[in-house]
């Protein structure tokens, strides 16, 4: 088995038992990444000279009997929106196309602090904006289990990585599915944590009140190992939180008797295909078999979500992508004699349409005499979406839904009307409005073979039920032999 | 012009607090270092970088509030001003809109002439910009200032004239300095004025159309300013022309303000709370100790001056302008019996000898003390005391000796001034009848006679009184 289709666990355990060294799982995927990604487009940068470096280190380290850390030597890759020292970090922009971060984020600094190997940087929407990594710069990437079909975005790259096997696990952020939906149209497993879970410190900002970033995984188990790798208080990100995580990988295994579950009667929309509609029933029934118990709700609140995201994360982004302006570091317009001119060149060229389109409406939403209609409106829907999941979890463990409507799309068939492409983020954005843990795990196939995910979303800080829960979907599907 | 107009003035302030570090990161904020090394990537608005808020610059801010009688708020948000600049490196300045820290509160002034309350509107923290550098080949950014913490003091149009501008910020100086919330050196920028000025015939209260002159650097300029700006409006006004609402620059040469550019009601700065900073908590604990750290400050001193050595409001209100001027008055006055000579001193010689800038006086309290009882006593003549001050100022030692040594010592004897004073009126007969004749200013001539024959030693008073004895003799 190539190295990049094992789990971190397994690969972790045969790194310890000298089964491999670190070197040669690091050569091992750099070869996969060589022989695969041409067809699928997954990597912006392979780091394949650091990556070598790093995995020497450790191996010394094994070799003077040091002890190492659970991902010591096992490979990994990184949303570009992930800032990482010395490497690029585009943002799939050509904005950022040759910027250097002098600083690396928190997440990179956690993973290398556990002995990771970084193997490159991962392609992604334009600045995390979209849902098909089709709006990325340089190019689009392919969904490896259907190479016509997007892989889902922003974190599409990170998706296709790990799905394709080129990398045991990678690292992408969810403003509003950003993670989620692509694990669900690959078919590997998307955590997104609470917000503050995972410091914010290095991850460009897209949304800066919905943006985290999480685990793209092939199991359950591994996101919640990366998961205890890179949650924790930091000092730099005033809304990081102080929480204990310890136990987080071990807590997996004790069933889900007597959870109780809400199934949103959202779920059973027209606009929910109808093979996404039975695998999602396939997956409750699954849950009940294990002693869950579980039940239909209302959540009309649910329903003012997506106007609401598109209102909040468009006004956080037009301020966050302001500092962009060609005058310190980035893409710089030539030929301009004012500043102004500066401003603009700099902007109309270095942007590409799906980043200029969220400006303009983001300034728009807060500009004077529109910020009561739309953002303070926006935020009061929020504040519902809040209050309607507070009022789900004073009765339920979780809630399971699909984690899109759809499965995957032909590259370039939404490209004409953006608002249908974000419909397709109704299950996963109230999720971030409401800044709680969600996970999207496969659940099974449609009628052409295309992956589906079901998303199980815990109340805030409720991880260790979140992926209990579903560690045992998982392995009752698995069982089932849905897959 | 049909009525006579009166200007309207509000100020909007920012002072520079005292912290060790920036605002949102761990960067110095000292003064005047080689551009660009005390920056980082939080201050550079750098893609992934965050803010994180020192709580020591929410400290001062709520004691500058504390100290201008604000309500603080227990619970503020900070927000983001949305606008383009070279100098500003994330397009945003983080600040408070809708929810600041301090609001509703208030300050006196005493001018020469009255006494007066001047509402301050709001305190707010924000963050300072950088610095352009115009060279001949470019414009350069110097990322120091970024984000240097600053506070923002709003004053309701209170103000009406150049003079009140004056003593408004001397005394907001006076407590911004004593609470130790800011160095206020207005040629470094850490205390800098904007001017809203607007003209209105007396007596009525609706406010006319405003300018606004931006970043005045002294008390000089401001005054300077204000007195221009009160003119050329009132001018306008007078030749039937409308007031156009816009910033002006003041130009430090000709001494005129220039329109830069239309104060436009489409600058719209998108202001909405800083997603990446949690609103600003403070506990009624943490606020009592606050309130229990703020100094004496110069109301409540100068009420003692007035009350315990008999000084004038004036003159108390001008001493306590300065902490480090009123805690050297105080030790000084304790060794005195002559607490107003003290006042006067420091207010009028001292500064003369100050270096610019400097308020480090050389001469211990005792000595100021001892030589103000000198002067009271009529042992020195004022321009002496002088001499011996600035003999102080290089030198330590006793003022009576110094004043002996420099042969200063003024003669008040009578029984040694009286020969003196009869010799006077026998070799100047002409004066002598002049006085007897009702002339009165013929004696400031004999006085000037005594003087000449004691080598300016002579206690002028007492020679007086002397020479009328003598003279009606």
């Amino acid at each position: 088995m190539r190295c990049g289709e094992m789990t971190a666990a397994a690969l972790s355990a045969a790194l310890q038992k000298r089964e491999l060294s670190a070197r040669e799982a690091a050569e091992d995927c750099l070869r996969a990444i060589e022989e695969r990604d041409g067809g699928i487009g997954a990597f912006l940068t392979v780091t394949d000279e650091l990556a070598l470096r790093q995995a020497d280190e450790i191996d010394a380290a094994r070799a003077r009997g040091e002890d190492l850390p659970p991902l010591a030597g096992v490979p990994m890759a990184l949303k570009d929106n992930l800032c990482t020292e010395g490497v690029r970090t585009t943002c799939a922009s050509r904005m950022l196309e040759h910027f250097v971060p002098p600083y690396s984020s928190a997440v990179y600094e956690r993973l290398r602090g556990q002995g990771a190997v970084l193997l490159g940087k991962l392609n992604m929407d334009e600045f995390a904006m979209g849902s098909g990594t089709e709006s990325s710069y340089f190019h689009p990437t392919r969904n490896p289990r259907a190479l016509d079909r997007v892989p889902g975005g922003s974190s599409g790259g990170s998706a296709a990585a790990v799905a394709a096997g080129m990398v045991p696990f990678a690292l992408g952020s969810d403003t509003g599915g950003s993670i989620r939906q692509p694990a669900a149209f690959c078919g590997v497993v998307g955590l997104k944590p609470t917000y503050g879970a995972v410091s914010r410190w290095g991850l460009v900002a897209f949304a800066s009140s919905l943006d985290q970033a999480g685990p793209l995984t092939r199991t359950v188990q591994d996101a919640a190992l990366v998961l205890q790798a890179i949650a924790g208080r930091d000092a730099r990100d005033a809304t990081s939180l102080e929480h204990d995580w310890s136990g987080l990988a071990d807590g997996l295994y004790a069933g889900s008797a007597g959870l109780r579950v809400a199934l949103p009667r959202q779920c059973f929309d027209s606009g929910v295909a109808p093979a996404v509609r039975r695998r999602t029933l396939d997956a409750a029934a699954a849950l009940e078999g294990c002693g869950a118990q579980v039940d239909e709700v209302s959540l009309p609140a649910l329903d003012d979500a997506l106007p609401a995201y598109y209102v909040m994360s468009s006004a956080e982004a037009s301020s966050n992508l302001a500092r962009f302006d060609g005058v310190r570091y980035g893409f710089r317009a030539e030929g301009c004699r004012t500043v102004e001119e500066l401003y603009e060149k700099s902007r109309s060229q270095g942007f590409g349409p799906e980043v200029k389109r969220r400006i303009l409406l983001g300034s728009f939403v807060l500009s004077a005499g529109y910020r009561d209609a739309y953002y303070q409106k926006a935020l009061r829907a929020r504040d519902a979406v809040r209050a309607a999941f507070d009022g789900v979890f004073s009765r339920f463990d979780l809630v399971l839904t699909p984690t899109a409507p759809r499965t995957a799309w032909k590259l370039g068939e939404k490209r004409a009307d953006p608002t249908e492409v974000y419909l397709e983020d109704v299950f996963t954005v109230p999720v971030n409005l409401a800044g709680l843990p969600a996970v999207s795990l496969p659940c099974g196939q449609d009628e052409s073979g295309l992956p589906i995910g079901a998303q199980l979303i815990a109340p805030h800080l409720g991880e260790p039920t979140l992926l209990r829960a579903a560690h045992t979907l998982e392995q009752a599907l698995k069982g089932g032999g849905k897959q | 012009m049909s009525a006579e107009l009166e200007m309207v003035i509000g100020l909007e302030i920012h002072a520079e607090l005292k912290t060790k570090t920036k605002i949102f990161c761990g960067c110095s904020t000292a003064f005047g270092a080689e551009p660009n090394t005390q920056c980082c990537p939080v201050c550079t608005g750098m893609p992934g970088a965050l803010p994180v808020l020192n709580r020591e610059a929410v400290r001062l801010a709520a004691m500058a509030g504390l100290a201008a009688h604000c309500r603080i708020s227990r619970h503020s948000v900070q927000d983001r001003k949305n606008y383009f600049y070279p100098d500003l490196p994330k397009a945003y300045q983080i600040s408070q809109y809708d929810r600041p820290l301090c609001e509703d509160g208030w300050l006196d002034i005493e001018t020469e002439t009255e006494k007066k309350r001047i509402g301050i509107t709001r305190i707010h923290i924000e963050e300072d910009a950088g610095k352009l550098i115009h060279r001949p080949e470019g414009t350069l950014i110097d990322c120091n200032r970024c984000g240097v913490p600053l506070i923002e003091i709003v004053t309701e149009p209170d103000l009406h004239s150049a003079a009140e501008v004056r003593a408004f910020l001397t005394k907001l100086r006076a407590i911004l300095m004593y609470a130790g919330v800011s160095d206020c050196k207005m040629n470094e920028g850490s205390l800098r004025c904007d001017v809203n000025l607007s003209v209105r015939p007396r007596g009525e209260q609706a406010l006319g159309t405003r300018t606004e002159m931006k970043n005045l650097n002294s008390f000089q300029f401001i005054s300077r300013a204000i007195e221009y700006e009160f003119r050329r409006q009132a001018g306008e006004v007078a030749a039937g022309r409308e007031i156009v609402q816009e910033t002006r620059r003041f130009d430090e040469k000709s001494g005129k303000t220039f329109a830069m550019r239309k104060k436009e009601n489409a600058d719209d700065y998108r202001y909405f709370p800083d997603p990446d900073l949690p609103p600003i908590e403070i506990s009624e604990q943490e606020l009592a100790q606050w309130e229990a750290q703020l100094p004496v400050l110069p109301d409540a001193r100068k009420a003692q001056y007035v009350d315990r050595f008999g000084l004038s409001a004036y003159v108390a209100e001008q001493l306590t302008a300065s902490r480090a001027t009123a805690d050297y008055f105080e030790q000084a006055a304790a060794l005195t019996s002559a607490p107003k000579t003290v006042a006067g001193l420091l207010l009028t010689e001292v500064p003369r000898l100050l270096e610019p800038g400097s308020e480090v006086i050389p001469v211990q309290p005792r000595r100021m003390a001892a030589l103000a009882d000198l002067l009271a006593q009529g042992d020195l003549s004022s321009g002496a005391g002088k001499a011996v001050l600035g003999a102080l100022w290089t030198q330590d030692g006793d003022p009576r000796t110094l004043a002996e040594e420099l042969g200063l010592l003024q003669i008040s004897d009578e029984q040694a001034l009286w020969p003196v004073a009869l010799a006077v009126v026998e070799h100047n007969p002409k004066a002598a009848g002049d006085w007897r004749r009702g002339k009165q200013a013929a004696l400031q001539s004999l006085v000037g006679q005594c003087m000449k024959q004691t080598r300016g030693r002579g206690n002028p008073a007492v020679l007086q009184v002397l020479l009328r004895r003598a003279l009606e003799q």
